[in-house]
């Protein structure tokens, strides 16, 4: 590789929940439009990642009890794909289509994939969707075209707090690292290389669990288990070659 | 509060969630296509082995039977494989590359490898174009590969994020071993002459006592992740396809005893019935699972608690230190009434804690937060 791995810190506690990122996101990367539609559960009418949402902006509203009052603490949160370390989605793709580029982020071929479907479930973050009406996956390119430019990607340029920081992983670790030290209730999420998906491409700072933004607790990528359960089929498979020789053996005319 | 006290002494078990918004994404795939996919893989694998059996040991009969049945599943299979594409006109791109990460690379190569030797072995069997011996050969090259084929599957929806699949990697291969051999031994009992059935019939019930064996096993160890296979729409699947299986089982062996044509008509199509109902129920508790947030967070979230204060560190996404259990314990205990449908209440008092929370009145439950029946 001859860029450095790049990354995303979405710091969280400077996020104002203005979706320029969203807008961005859709812009650059010429997402359809996926209708609008009220949820009627916060200032969020997005839901969540899609194969049209590749930034998405989490609203929670949390009631915090202070001097006998009860007021709402807003939480806010622009979720990405997390280009996993050990991404399971590029791990199963039966076609090649899912691959790791060499800034070390995680892309989808377009003119490959055949909408087998298979990096939907396998994906611990249920961040990458199929497109309905085109059959094919997408999810975030961390703006593989810009990065190709020398530009960054368009979420990152159109964030107004930089919530949204982008650069060399090694060094958004060591920027995260100071600043979780000075922001109360503060957490890294997606920091650490030695977590179930070695560490995400793309990891936050949080003001509460990560559930509580829709973010698994402990995601692990699924072909971890991979080894074993090969190993489990071969056991069945050899059990089956057994029952059937055993049955003719066994069986008189 | 008594009860706040008393519930904050045992934590409980509570979880918490955007909205009640599922984390994962519910697999895309068409469920009748994907289980009849595996239904049909594991039928036409394990017809291809009796095939090679009944070759081995003279029983043309049974051979006849089972080839062409092989031969045809496999021909279905291909067709509900490559129709629940999203871009079926690009299946080419499956054989580009192969991938022993991916289990569905993996099974693309061994079904296309099984289905030219099962259709070289059929086109031998109906008509005299191909060479006997060059069919012979196919069938059992056909019959080495089968056992894989069979359980290649039980990998593949096990390599996914989804918990009730995850979680049963264990067991989901012998799983679907088993039901391919019930679902091909009944096929072959129900269409082959009486006198050679009998092999057919030891690997049908053979195969239905070994899945439920595994799937008795599977429950049990699962605990909470195994709700799905018992609710809904899967659970009403699974259900049926235990009893139907069970009966099936019940008749062949009672055709063992004293051949009857009857029986093994309707016991081997039983099998069938109950083996693809199977496969059925366990891609819609797969779906289940994964559009719940519960099934996702709770069993990750035990583990980091468990985890906690076992002293390995922090869990592993999430770095700072988790004041969360005690918090937990207060704030659950504000709400408690049981839930009777989980998904539907659940939602209704995400709606509620948002209405309430709006008009600013006291309450002390974090919005998104569920309980479970206790």
């Amino acid at each position: 590789m001859t860029s450095p791995r790049m990354g995303f810190f979405t710091d969280t506690s400077v996020c104002i929940g203005c979706k320029a990122c969203e807008v961005a996101c859709k812009e650059w990367n010429a997402i359809p439009d996926d209708g609008q539609s009220l949820l009627g559960m916060s200032y969020d009418n997005t839901g969540g990642l899609g194969a049209d949402t590749w930034r998405h902006v989490a609203f929670i509203e949390k009631p915090v009890t202070a001097d006998g009052r009860t007021e709402l603490r807003w939480l806010m949160s622009s979720d990405v794909c997390k280009h996993c370390t050990h991404a399971a989605c590029l791990d199963v793709c039966p076609t090649g289509a899912l691959v790791r580029t060499e800034f070390g982020t995680v892309v989808v071929q377009e003119d490959i994939c055949n909408g087998c479907g298979y990096c939907v479930p396998a994906c611990p973050y249920g961040v990458i969707d199929q497109r309905k009406d085109d059959g094919r996956v997408w999810k975030c390119t961390m703006c593989y075209d810009r990065q190709l430019g020398g530009q960054e990607p368009a979420c990152a340029m159109a964030c107004p707090t930089k919530s949204i920081q982008f650069g060399p992983l090694d060094e958004l670790r060591e920027r995260a690292a100071e600043r979780v030290a000075e922001v109360p209730d503060a957490r890294l999420y997606g920091a650490d290389p030695d977590d179930g998906v070695g560490g995400a491409g793309a990891f936050f700072l949080l003001l509460d669990e990560p559930e509580v933004y829709g973010l698994p607790p402990d995601p692990v990528v699924t072909t971890r288990d991979l080894p074993r359960m090969w190993r489990h089929a071969a056991i069945a498979a050899a059990g089956v070659a057994v029952a059937v020789v055993g049955s003719f053996l066994g069986s008189r005319r | 509060m008594k009860s706040s006290r008393e519930r904050a002494m045992v934590p409980p078990a509570d979880f918490r969630s955007y909205y009640g918004r599922p984390v994962l994404k519910a697999p895309v795939w068409n469920a009748q296509e994907i289980g009849g996919y595996f239904f049909l893989g594991g039928l036409a694998g394990g017809s291809a082995l009796l095939a090679a059996g009944a070759d081995l040991t003279g029983r043309t009969g049974l051979r006849r039977a089972t080839r062409l049945i092989a031969a045809g599943a496999t021909g279905l299979s291909y067709a509900a494989l490559i129709h629940d594409l999203g871009r079926p006109s690009r299946f080419i791109h499956m054989l580009r590359v192969i991938k022993p990460t991916s289990p569905m690379s993996v099974g693309t190569w061994l079904l296309s490898g099984f289905g030219s030797m099962i259709a070289l072995t059929a086109a031998g069997e109906a008509s005299a174009v191909v060479p006997p011996r060059l069919s012979r050969a196919a069938g059992l090259g056909a019959g080495l590969l089968a056992p894989a084929l069979v359980t290649y599957t039980g990998v593949l929806i096990a390599d996914t994020a989804v918990p009730v699949w995850h979680e049963a990697h264990r067991e989901m291969p012998y799983i679907f071993g088993a039901s391919a051999l019930a679902a091909a031994g009944g096929l072959a009992a129900a269409t082959s002459p009486t006198a050679e059935a009998a092999p057919a019939r030891a690997i049908g019930v053979l195969g239905v006592v070994a899945e439920q064996a595994v799937e008795h096993t599977l429950r049990r160890r699962l605990g909470i992740v195994a709700e799905p296979l018992t609710q809904g729409r899967a659970g009403r699947f699974i259900t049926a396809a235990r009893w139907t299986s069970r009966a099936g089982a019940a008749l062949l062996a009672a055709s063992a005893v004293r051949r009857s044509r009857t029986l093994d008509v309707a016991g081997g199509l039983a099998l069938a019935a109950g083996s693809l109902l199977m496969r059925l129920g366990y891609v819609h508790a797969g779906t289940a699972s994964a559009q719940d947030p519960r099934y996702t967070v709770e069993p990750q979230r035990n583990n980091g608690l468990d985890v906690a204060a076992g002293g390995r560190g922090a869990l592993g996404g999430v770095q700072a230190a988790q004041a969360g259990l005690d918090a937990r314990g207060s704030d659950a205990a504000v709400r408690d009434h049981p839930r009777q449908a989980p998904d539907r209440v659940e939602r209704a008092e995400d709606r509620d804690a948002v209405a309430r929370h709006r008009a600013g009145q006291e309450h002390g439950a974090a919005q998104g937060r569920h309980q479970r029946p206790a």
